[in-house]
């Protein structure tokens, strides 16, 4: 199981701060696909994505209970 | 005594509480900087706005961009909160707070940190305006991370 956290328009989208994907290990590409495909979230393929806290790349490996989060452009300050 | 340098509150934010925390007797300076919530961007009247954020992650980010501040000012210290939730007009939404022994330091790493904040931060702002309602930071608005993910220390070579 991989959570999933959505934030900011992503999570309006999807009507949801958090989702559980069931999928063994796994890349952050490949994870966005599935959710795409799944929920709808036209936007994902070019949101940036954090596993576990960390900044993530595409190619980057997702476990399951990792936890990943979707990452709007931020616009704090 | 709260020893948290790098928070993210509900509450209104006191800025007396982090000139406090970074006050120290080999300073000479002290810089405060206040983001506030602005009416009028663009010729559109904000009514309020919504801060959310990712709180784990934003507090592990102010962390990094603090200690990037002592890598290249190693004498600073810096404390910086951001409030989230609704925020009316003028109230603060950040306050950082930078002390040095002397004033050029802390003026720089100051205007440092704001910039890396809305760079890598997780949090998102909410514009509600007398009609309607935006996300900043939305990629209708803004070219969001040009190299892929956003510029992080070790990126920087």
């Amino acid at each position: 199981m991989i959570n999933v956290l959505l934030f900011a328009q992503l999570q309006e989208e999807a009507g949801r701060d958090r989702l559980e994907v069931e999928m063994g290990e796994t890349t952050v590409k490949e994870l966005k696909q599935r959710l795409q495909d799944s929920f709808q979230l036209g936007r994902l393929e070019s949101t940036m994505a954090a596993v576990n806290e960390e900044y993530a790349r595409d190619e980057d490996t997702v476990k399951p209970g990792d936890t990943v989060a979707f990452i709007p452009p931020v616009s704090g300050g | 005594m709260d020893e948290k340098l790098f928070d993210i509150t509900k509450e209104p934010i006191q800025v007396e509480e982090l000139v406090k925390k970074v006050e120290r007797r080999e300073a000479g300076a002290i810089t405060t900087f206040i983001g506030t919530v602005r009416e009028w961007t663009k010729g559109k009247r904000t009514v309020y706005l919504k801060y959310e954020a990712y709180v784990p992650m934003a507090i592990k980010m102010l962390e990094k961009i603090g200690q990037e501040v002592q890598a290249e000012w190693p004498d600073t210290k810096i404390a910086v909160t951001h409030r989230i939730g609704k925020l009316d007009i003028s109230e603060a939404a950040v306050v950082i707070a930078v002390s040095s022994p002397h004033r050029k330091a802390a003026y720089q790493a100051n205007e440092y940190v704001i910039e890396r904040i809305k760079q890598i931060v997780p949090i998102w702002k909410k514009e509600h305006w007398e009609d309607g309602e935006t996300w900043i930071g939305d990629q209708l608005e803004n070219v969001p991370y040009p190299e892929g993910k956003p510029r992080m220390e070790e990126d920087q070579g």
